[in-house]
């Protein structure tokens, strides 16, 4: 299936890409094919047939509601590119 | 050149041999770690299989036979860069389960291992620090993603290793360099601190020598996690295998994955001849077949894996972590988030990304994802019907040797082609063993052993007695004095 220009834009906003002008093109022509060969799914009657999400066939794992340790705010801050004042400094929200 | 440090032979050395060492107390782990060292100095530099080699402080003195961690393995103050540039010089404040457990292990960290970025690759050519190089060919690709893993343990520069396999990413590596790797059952390993790609698909596998030192590895790493809800324990302890025979067992050759177009003519001969093997150990082969899993099992994963990493990947915004895209004061959040994933994210990431988007966004949910979710449910039917007549299955686990560098890298599809014959049973959640079984042109060739959810026991009972029947030589005859 053939992707448009406008589609590749999209995607690109929904993930949060900057894409620039000049790969649009490129990013257009390898969707498409990657698309094409991924869209056999489509050949497959599969409406009777239930999705599976995850391999095992476990429910749910209950774990007792202790509190434990979390990470202190310096480590929590560590690895940040701007932090200030025990926060994570970000550009004004546009 | 194969005599390193204290007389340790590293190019031969495994793992069992090297802790029989410790136990007599004939070498001590620090003598190991040394000799891991030097040879390291002497061939990393050719192959770049590492992307950070320890120091005394972070390999620690726990007194066992050291290791090495794939770059995805969140290791406490040694930086874990998944391959990325977006995570250039983060260093984690915590361990993941694994390294953990290798630490309580007493496994001296040896550093962390190459890989492609976010491990998205065939080959560790996707690393956003460049690829790492085959020890059998340095014109070749060690596959990929665990590569480094897998080529660390073929150069001696580690005793054993562990990598992630999401679409074949330990099974095709090894399999690649000459190795034995274990993709386990999915949820018997922990994923906690193991940076994600696609979730209901990742899995921690021990890469080494032996068959026995990967049973041996799964041992220490494997077992429920309270700080991971889908692990659960294992119904029963790992075995080190023993036996040499394979009376009773019954083999099933899945006609497809045999048989798929591009399974080059040497690599079909000599896992014909391991299966022949198999029968003449006293297995009961036969023929089964998995019409649709090997015909669709690649579509369904290229809409599966990328759809979990659109997710996954999400975290990465330059606020908490990571690279941080430098605005000069001239834009808002968005253009921040948007500049910084553009900048720090190679070209297969985002190629990911993007198509994952895509398959959930509104409109093409049902046609894309939903279908290919309905998919895997046909793949995990066929392969249990499979193993109603069947223990194992076998099949190459790589249609080719290794290829050469450059080869793939401009041709996404054909590069995903490689992992064609790993990923149906990947997408069933099932384990899957690959040893080397001989030489195609002077170049690896990897077994596929194929068994039900939680068979690993199985799957080390028969890597053990073909590993001792075929009498592969892992040492990389280049690497070789």
């Amino acid at each position: 299936m053939a992707i448009t220009r406008e589609d590749v834009l999209h995607v690109a906003r929904l993930a949060r890409l900057e894409i620039p002008e000049e790969e649009i093109g490129r990013v257009q022509e390898q969707l498409s094919a990657i698309l094409e060969a991924v869209g056999k799914v489509s050949e497959l009657d599969l409406s009777d047939v239930e999705p599976t999400s995850h391999p095992l066939d476990v429910v749910n794992a209950w774990a007792e509601d202790e509190p434990r340790p979390s990470l202190p705010q310096d480590e929590a801050l560590a690895n940040a590119p701007d932090p200030e004042d025990g926060h994570f400094r970000v550009p004004a929200v546009g | 050149m194969s005599a390193d440090t204290a007389g340790i032979d590293t190019l031969r050395l495994t793992a069992e041999e090297a802790a029989g060492l410790l136990e007599r107390g004939e070498v001590s782990s620090a003598e190991l770690v040394a000799a891991y060292r030097a040879a390291i100095e002497a061939r990393d530099p050719e192959l770049h299989a590492y992307l950070h080699v320890t120091d005394d402080e972070h390999a620690g003195d726990g007194g066992g036979v050291p290791i090495a961690l794939k770059d995805v393995i969140t290791t406490k103050g040694v930086p874990t860069t998944a391959g990325s540039r977006i995570l250039e010089g983060y260093v984690p404040v915590f361990d993941s389960t694994v390294a953990a457990r290798c630490k309580e292990a007493g496994l001296p960290l040896l550093g962390k291992t190459n890989l492609d970025e976010f491990a998205m690759g065939s080959s560790t050519e996707n690393s956003g620090f460049g690829p790492t190089r085959n020890p059998w060919d340095t014109t070749r690709v060690p596959g990929g993603s665990s590569g480094g893993s897998a080529a660390v343990v073929a150069a001696g520069l580690a005793p054993w290793s562990l990598g992630t396999d999401t679409g074949g990413s330990v099974k095709q590596p090894a399999s690649l360099c000459g190795v034995v790797g274990l993709r386990p059952t999915w949820g018997t390993v922990s994923r906690y601190g193991i940076v994600a790609f696609a979730s209901s698909l990742d899995q921690v596998g021990p890469l080494a020598k032996t068959v026995r030192d990967c049973a041996r590895l799964y041992g220490i790493t494997a077992g429920r996690d309270a700080c991971d809800s889908t692990t659960v324990e294992l119904p029963a302890p790992v075995e080190l295998p023993e036996r040499e025979d394979l009376r009773g067992l019954r083999v099933g050759v899945p006609r497809e994955l045999n048989e798929v177009d591009g399974i080059e003519p040497g690599v079909r001969e000599r896992v014909q001849e391991a299966i022949r093997l198999a029968e003449e150990l006293g297995a009961e082969v036969g023929e089964t077949t998995l019409p649709r899993s090997v015909e669709y099992g690649l579509a369904c994963y290229y809409l599966v894996a990328p759809a979990e990493a659109s997710a996954n990947l999400a975290r990465y915004d330059g606020v908490r972590y990571g690279h941080r895209a430098d605005l000069n004061g001239d834009g808002d959040l968005t253009a921040l988030y948007e500049r910084t994933r553009w900048e720090g994210f190679g070209a297969e990431p985002k190629r990911r990304i993007m198509l994952g988007t895509y398959a959930l966004s509104a409109g093409y949910y049902d046609a894309y994802y939903g279908q290919a979710q309905k998919v895997r449910t046909v793949i995990k039917q066929e392969f249990a019907a499979a193993f109603e007549d069947f223990d194992v299955l076998l099949s190459p686990t790589s249609p080719t040797v290794a290829f050469p560098l450059g080869d793939k890298v401009e041709n996404p599809l054909a590069m995903y082609l490689t992992d064609v014959l790993t990923i149906p049973p990947n997408m069933a959640g099932l384990p899957g063993l690959s040893i080397p079984c001989g030489l195609s042109e002077g170049l690896p060739v990897g077994l596929q052993i194929l068994g039900p959810q939680f068979s690993e026991n199985t799957l080390f009972a028969v890597g053990h007695a073909l590993e001792r029947a075929l009498g592969f030589d892992f040492v990389p005859p280049r690497l070789a004095a």
